[in-house]
């Protein structure tokens, strides 16, 4: 009866980070931890949550790992706070290196943090608050997955996520602004420039990996017209996987990096480009942990920013995108921020063909990278194609060719899922890319 | 017998509701205290306006995503929750005891209606216990300690209903009402039955948050 589900909790992947973490254990430091972080660190939502969860299972469907797995109850919201928060609170240092391990996967690798379970709990229980809990338990005690904390010690030592030198930042920049001006002699990437209107930040896999969304983003911003800036210091990456880790010492060093450019910028508010997490980090969680009860600087998204400047006229349509296009709601500017509607309001103005997947906008089921998981690496490229059978279903519904998806997270993690699950026949895109390609640039050299 | 009787209707009854009272008063009191000191965020980001929209979306039935998705289940929970508040208050029975204890007069429900909602509160608890042992899901996160909360639930209304319908040794029965009543009402502040109290709270600061904070509906 219960064989399936203890072949789901004895499923473990070996992950050498954790394991290592592991071995320096001892039952005084692990006490002294679940001390630390339950008794010190968090209170009356932990305490409040584990007592007045009725374990009435209704949260179970709400996750696209449970739905994915055909209700397999180990990957239920409920089933995951079991197999880490009760587990620690009800064990305490006796807990087994085994049943460590496994909370760690679970609160890093099978949950993406999406919130949706909040929207389905009658009694408004924030589960994705629990799991990140677990995540600073482990991150304190040291049994964290290898890739996403080197990820961390990526984000320790240069102030960003992918190892960028901050020559290579710059090189990126003016490399970019070299190919742009030879469509639009005008352009510039302004470095530093004080008093600017914005400053626009992106996440280090775009100078790494995705350099024409710099370029992109640069055309947007001259053509419209913008007082703008980028940082050329470090303080330029708004990503924060130490969010994720639970290593919130050093996100606070983050956030206050990069809010501290912005405000020695003397700026008035940031641009960011089409980012969830780092989103999330600004208005809700890393400003948070720095004592800001809001961002101390406006922080506006991509996908809000286009939409102003839709309203303003100052973005022209010159075309239509004619593919027939859907639009993958991210969790965090979404559920996060309730940018639904303006994102929307945006893809109507470019394209006519334009087809809604079900569930949508607050009740998208996630891309299943978001929330560190994908961060964790290849070795979890499984648990996630796996854990999100549902979002191949819910795309192949629509019929579309391309999908938006305005966050980078989602676009690794849907491309993994249309090649898991043999999708044929979509693409993911940008707003950006669309924007580029539809709009009017007034200052571009024709022919 | 008669000893027992007047030991359940007098000292034992103002301990339970002592305990019950003063016990919510503490519960809510350190919650309170504990997200002051430990957890600022919950009072930081409060807002009525949105903590009570998410209040009235979750507990008006069937406007909630969720309670869509399953129609009888929040069917049963609604009427359970509304019979199992409303029978104890007011109940014939009940009311007539608060006459005459304490002069304390005020409207009841019908014999026959009472006696019906008190039928759907049994009816429910055993829904609830099929949940418990049918559903995997439900199955997988259920412990002694729901068992343990749901039994407790069900004898007051178990025995009152026997009692009333003067099913087995009256005496015995109406005695052992009210002492599962008393239990009942004690085990409010300390076990998963706080959710009477808190739930609404847990429910305000979620509300506050999605639609303070994320702008978004939580329902």
């Amino acid at each position: 009866m219960e064989g399936a589900v203890e072949k789901t909790e004895g499923k473990v992947r070996a992950d050498v980070g954790i394991r290592k973490g592991l071995e320096s254990l001892t039952p005084e430091k692990i006490k002294r931890v679940i001390n630390r972080v339950f008794n010190a660190e968090t209170g009356a939502r932990i305490k409040g949550y584990r007592e007045i969860c009725v374990r009435c299972g209704l949260c179970a469907d709400s996750c696209h790992y449970y739905l994915s797995h055909d209700g397999d109850p180990a990957y239920s919201p409920v089933g995951k706070v079991k197999q880490t928060l009760w587990k620690l609170l009800d064990k305490q240092e006796r807990i087994s290196p085994e049943e460590l391990e496994r909370a760690a996967l679970v609160a890093y690798t099978e949950c993406n943090l999406c919130r949706r379970c909040s929207m389905y709990c009658p009694i408004g229980i924030d589960t994705a608050y629990i799991i990140s809990v677990v995540r600073r338990l482990c991150h304190l005690l040291g049994i964290t997955p290898q890739y996403i904390q080197d990820t961390a010690h990526s984000h320790s030592v240069t102030m960003n996520q992918m190892w960028v030198k901050e020559d290579e930042w710059t090189d990126s920049l003016l490399w970019q602004e070299e190919e742009a001006r030879e469509e639009i002699p005008t352009l510039r990437i302004p470095l530093d420039k004080e008093g600017a209107d914005i400053m626009y930040s992106v996440i280090a896999p775009e100078p790494k990996f995705q350099p024409q969304l710099i370029y992109f983003a640069a055309v947007i911003m001259n053509e419209c017209g913008m007082d703008w800036t980028m940082s050329s210091l470090p303080g330029w990456d708004n990503s924060d996987m130490a969010m994720f880790t639970g290593d919130l010492e050093l996100m606070g060093r983050l956030k206050r990096a990069h809010f501290e450019r912005a405000q020695k910028l003397r700026v008035k508010r940031i641009v960011m480009g089409e980012c969830g997490h780092a989103f999330r980090s600004i208005y809700d969680v890393g400003n948070r942990w720095l004592s800001w009860h809001m961002y101390p600087v406006e922080v506006i998204h991509a996908i809000e920013f286009y939409w102003q400047m839709l309203q303003e006229g100052r973005l022209k349509v010159a075309r239509k995108y004619e593919k027939p296009v859907t639009l993958h709601d991210p969790c965090n500017i979404v559920r996060g921020r309730g940018l639904h509607e303006k994102a929307r309001d945006v893809v109507r103005a470019f394209c006519p063909n334009f087809i809604e997947m079900h569930p949508n906008r607050e009740h998208n089921y996630c891309c299943c990278a978001g929330g560190g998981v994908i961060n964790c690496g290849p070795p979890y490229k499984k648990v996630r194609v796996q854990g999100n059978r549902i979002k191949a279903e819910q795309l192949k519904a629509t019929g579309a060719e391309v999908i938006i998806a305005p966050c980078h997270n989602c676009h690794s993690g849907l491309k993994d899922i249309l090649e898991g699950y043999d999708v044929k026949g979509m693409e993911l895109s940008f707003f950006s890319e669309i924007i580029y390609e539809c709009m009017e640039k007034p200052n571009a050299i024709q022919g | 017998m008669h000893q027992i009787y007047g030991f359940v209707v007098g000292p034992l009854a103002w301990i339970a509701f002592a305990v019950f009272v003063l016990g919510s008063i503490w519960k809510i009191y350190s919650m309170y205290r504990s997200a002051k000191t430990r957890d600022g965020q919950v009072l930081a980001y409060w807002n009525f306006k949105y903590a009570l929209r998410s209040i009235v979306h979750w507990y008006v039935p069937f406007w909630s995503v969720n309670s869509r998705r399953h129609p009888f289940v929040t069917i049963v929970t609604f009427t359970f929750h509304i019979c199992v508040i409303a029978v104890p208050i007011f109940l014939l029975a009940h009311v007539i005891l608060w006459d005459y204890y304490h002069g304390i007069h005020f409207w009841s429900f019908s014999e026959r209606v009472a006696d019906v909602m008190t039928v759907l509160v049994i009816l429910s608890c055993l829904f609830f216990a099929g949940r418990r042992i049918f559903l995997r899901e439900v199955r997988y996160v259920t412990s002694a300690m729901d068992w343990v909360v749901l039994i407790i639930v069900f004898l007051p209304f178990m025995t009152g209903f026997l009692a009333y319908h003067q099913i087995g040794p009256y005496q015995v029965m109406i005695i052992l009402h009210i002492l599962f009543g008393e239990i009942m009402l004690a085990a409010i502040p300390f076990t998963r039955l706080s959710h009477i109290l808190l739930a609404p709270l847990a429910r305000g600061y979620i509300g506050s948050e999605f639609g303070g904070v994320r702008k978004a509906k939580d329902w």
